[in-house]
């Protein structure tokens, strides 16, 4: 009976999530078709990683608000672009060039955010054709700017951007410009930097509340300023140290490093926290450490098995990257603890119940947008600064195909969609990504159709995803008819 | 004020920038002394080539879908059935005058059949996904297109017209229709309105596409049609007076099908090379444009919307590089402005679509 019970579980399981399990299934396929070589899938699936994740994670606030999946953050990408040429144009380079790009493409990607939340307050219901028409009509007037307008109208003197005088040429290069200049910042660097703007908050914020006369939870603030002053002494000790500054000083930082340096801090904290905190033997915490020191153990040994640590060696994280990707994480989580995104969530779960509570749903949707593609024009940056070269006129088309496309890989539907499905919807879409050219090519012999099995895969997923959550919602309104006509 | 207001609503603003820009284009060319009787053949020779395909969003939008954004379904049915009909070498076996025909006839049998098949399984998706047909059409078009792109590369056909020059299998990037039926509609009973240099008229095409929006336009005089006009006007009400919405909807996708095969068949011989793979990925957003240029809404379509629809959206397509080339001395800016009209008029569209098909409220 119990064992029954149990396998229903599993397979129950196994069904709420079978679009993951399936993808999980032809990664593995795929891989084992093409004998690919781990090291290099490893390494592709971790850059791919840092370089996507950010842009995929700008869908989740307008699925939250009930826009469903925003195809439209390609304007967002636009807006990175645009700010890109202007940059390059003059001259920055590095850490600088970036801000730069960060500061300029932000009004540029409000204003667009703006239009498109304005447009789809026009097409309620039927957004995501209007994102992806929106797609392809903004691309038309990017085309035009990009083409015509720079140097044509717009003065823009630069004979190796334009080389016939009006319109950029094809490809853009940013090397020696913005190559790099996320993912070279190394880990001591983001360690210290980062732990110093917090405390700077944490100050301006007790501050505030004081002249505020707001009530202080002392221990809360004592406790968040040791973390910080923590991390700055790591920081600077560490740059000291030649030992640890080989390993976290440089550009990249080794899989192989990361994971040893991480799991003895996962143990560390597992046990300090077991030993000052005491769970009860049956309570989730009691589980949930004792499951982070055996995954922090299994992954220190494996550091030292000969296979692994060879594919492990091999993958160099860009810690900047994905420090700023957590930053992402971060801002989705933390925007639906304040007033604005339980006002979001309140307008996605029911319009007409928002609107009765008092919420100018309009500016709501608005917002949500504009915020979804302020991210997407951040999230392209830090694409493009990993990329190195793009095409000048092509390069944004597919961002909201291939992003779509990752989340509903993670799980996510037109009407949910979290942080834990965008990370792993962008590992597991870009591993198949990876692997089925090399097996369709292994099978067929022909690399040329690897393309077309990609792409049928990229629609096909989105086709089928949307497809099947539009029939559990159309069987599941049925179902309410049929009960209220019951009762009736 | 306010009548000219409500007037510019009912012709629609992007329909009004449209056919204003067209007739400042056509102003332009006649101007600058370009060649304009021979663009008005062609003009009137894509008109043909295009007629079917756009006639193809009049079933889907009257039982209440919307625009067949997926009327690649009824594309890869046209191209399977044209490569079967080459295949069988059908031109050669009937042969003489007659072959083209029956090998055209052949390609139109098959095709149809199978796409209705085709479109009454596409039906039963959509009925199971009211409120997003529009996305999920879209996505079902671009998927199968790859999907057949993978058949196409490794079909096992043997005609020599079909399998890449260097041997093998799969279809070439372009099959050549010249064994077959190319440009054969284009040709017959065609003449030239003032000597070899005036306006060549292509009868045959127009008098096709003539014949297919008769036949649609009785179909929906009969009680079928009448029924399926009711499914999309309220579907509430049909299911009142006893229709079956789902049947009639399905009914509607499936003619919708139909004549998007037979839509590519026309446009490839008149193009005169059959193109497989990714070629007819854009083609359904092509067919929504022309048709809401014409006048439709994403709720209501007619025939007259078809005719004027494809003729203003192909004129602007042939008249645009031949100006803008004359005019901006080398540039082509014909594709950035298709792009921005095609897709400007379908939001234009969607934004007017009040509680269309696509309202899931």
């Amino acid at each position: 009976m119990n064992k029954q019970k149990k396998f229903g579980n599993i397979g129950q399981f196994l069904f709420d999530n079978k679009v993951i399990v399936l993808f999980l299934i032809l990664c593995i396929v795929c891989t084992v078709v093409a004998g690919a070589n781990l090291s290099y899938v490893a390494g592709e699936v971790f850059t791919r990683f840092g370089r996507n994740t950010c842009l995929v994670l700008a869908l989740i606030i307008p699925c939250l608000a009930g826009l469903g999946m925003n195809f439209g953050i390609v304007v967002g990408a636009m807006a990175a672009q645009i700010a890109i040429f202007w940059v390059v144009h003059w001259g920055f380079t590095g850490v600088t060039g970036l801000l730069l790009s960060v500061v300029m493409c932000t009004p540029i990607a409000i204003f667009f955010g703006w239009l498109l939340g304005k447009l789809y307050n026009h097409t309620k219901g039927a957004e995501m054709i209007a994102g992806l028409i929106v797609g392809f009509f903004a691309d038309g007037l990017y085309r035009l700017f990009v083409l015509y307008i720079i140097g044509g109208v717009i003065p823009f003197d630069d004979p190796n951007l334009l080389p016939r005088g009006f319109g950029l040429r094809n490809a853009f290069d940013l090397t020696g410009s913005l190559k790099y200049s996320l993912d070279d910042v190394s880990f001591l660097t983001v360690l210290l930097i980062g732990s110093l703007i917090s405390l700077v908050a944490l100050a301006v914020n007790f501050l505030y509340n004081k002249k505020k006369g707001n009530v202080i939870d002392k221990k809360d603030v004592i406790k968040k300023a040791v973390y910080g002053i923590v991390g700055v002494v790591i920081a600077l000790v560490s740059k000291q140290i030649p030992f640890l500054n080989n390993m976290l000083g440089g550009t990249r930082v080794v899989l192989t490093d990361a994971i040893k340096i991480g799991s003895i801090l996962c143990i560390v904290y597992a046990v300090v926290m077991f030993v000052l905190t005491k769970p009860a033997k049956d309570s989730k915490e009691f589980k949930k450490y004792i499951l982070m020191v055996v995954c922090s153990v299994v992954l220190f040994v494996l550091t030292f098995v000969k296979t692994t640590k060879v594919i492990f060696n091999s993958v160099r994280l860009p810690a900047c990257t994905y420090a700023v990707t957590a930053l992402f994480c971060f801002f989705n989580t933390w925007i639906f603890s304040t007033r604005l995104g339980q006002n979001i969530r309140t307008v996605g779960q029911n319009r007409a119940v928002a609107t009765s509570a008092g919420i100018n749903v309009d500016k709501i949707r608005v917002i949500a947008t504009c915020i979804s593609t302020v991210l997407a024009a951040w999230g392209q940056l830090v694409f493009l600064q990993n990329l190195g070269t793009f095409n000048t006129v092509q390069q944004q088309s597919n961002v909201g195909l291939y992003a779509v496309a990752a989340i509903l890989v993670g799980g996510a539907n037109a009407h949910k969609a979290t942080n834990k499905q965008a990370i792993l919807g962008v590992i597991l879409f870009h591993t198949l990504f990876v692997v089925a050219p090399l097996a369709a090519t292994k099978v067929f012999g022909d690399p040329a159709i690897s393309e077309y099995i990609r792409m049928f895969i990229t629609y096909g997923v989105i086709a089928v995803s949307l497809a099947m959550h539009a029939w559990q919602k159309g069987d599941k309104k049925k179902k309410d008819n049929d009960e209220e006509t019951a009762e009736a | 004020m306010s009548k000219v207001k409500s007037i510019i609503n009912k012709i629609g603003v992007p329909r009004l920038i449209v056919c204003l820009f067209f007739a400042i284009i056509v102003l332009l060319a006649v101007v600058n002394d370009l060649n304009v009787t021979s663009y008005i053949g062609s003009i009137l020779k894509y008109w043909g080539m295009w007629g079917v395909m756009v006639l193809a969003m009049i079933p889907s939008i009257n039982c209440g879908i919307g625009p067949n954004f997926g009327v690649s379904l009824g594309i890869v049915c046209g191209l399977f059935g044209t490569l079967l009909a080459i295949e069988f070498d059908i031109a050669g076996k009937v042969g003489g005058n007659f072959g083209p025909w029956a090998s055209l006839f052949f390609a139109i049998l098959v095709s149809a059949v199978l796409a209705w098949f085709v479109g009454v399984l596409y039906g039963k998706v959509l009925n199971a996904v009211k409120g997003s047909e529009m996305t999920v059409t879209t996505y079902i078009g671009y998927s199968i297109i790859y999907l057949m792109c993978i058949v196409w590369f490794r079909a096992p056909f043997t005609s020599g017209g079909i399998i890449w020059p260097l041997g093998g299998v799969g279809v070439r990037n372009q099959v050549s229709m010249e064994s077959s039926f190319g440009g054969l509609l284009n040709n017959a009973g065609g003449f030239y309105i003032g000597g070899e240099s005036g306006i060549y008229i292509p009868t045959g095409i127009i008098v096709f596409v003539l014949v297919m929006c008769l036949f649609v336009h009785l179909y929906f005089k009969t009680k079928t049609g009448k029924a399926i006009m009711a499914v999309g006007v309220n579907p509430q009400f049909a299911q009142a007076n006893g229709i079956d919405v789902n049947k009639m909807r399905i009914k509607g996708i499936a003619l919708s099908t139909v004549l998007g095969a037979i839509g590519i068949i026309v446009h490839t011989q008149g193009y005169g090379f059959l193109q497989a793979y990714s070629a007819p990925l854009a083609m359904g957003f092509q067919c929504v444009a022309a048709i809401l240029i014409g006048g439709a809404t994403t709720g209501r379509a007619k025939i007259g919307h078809v005719i004027l629809g494809t003729f203003l959206f192909q004129g602007l397509l042939i008249l645009t590089p031949p100006v803008s080339n004359h005019l901006l001395a080398g540039t082509d800016i014909s594709d950035t402005m298709r792009q921005i009209i095609q897709n400007g008029v379908i939001l234009y569209a969607l934004s007017k679509a009040k509680g269309g098909a696509s309202s899931d409220e």
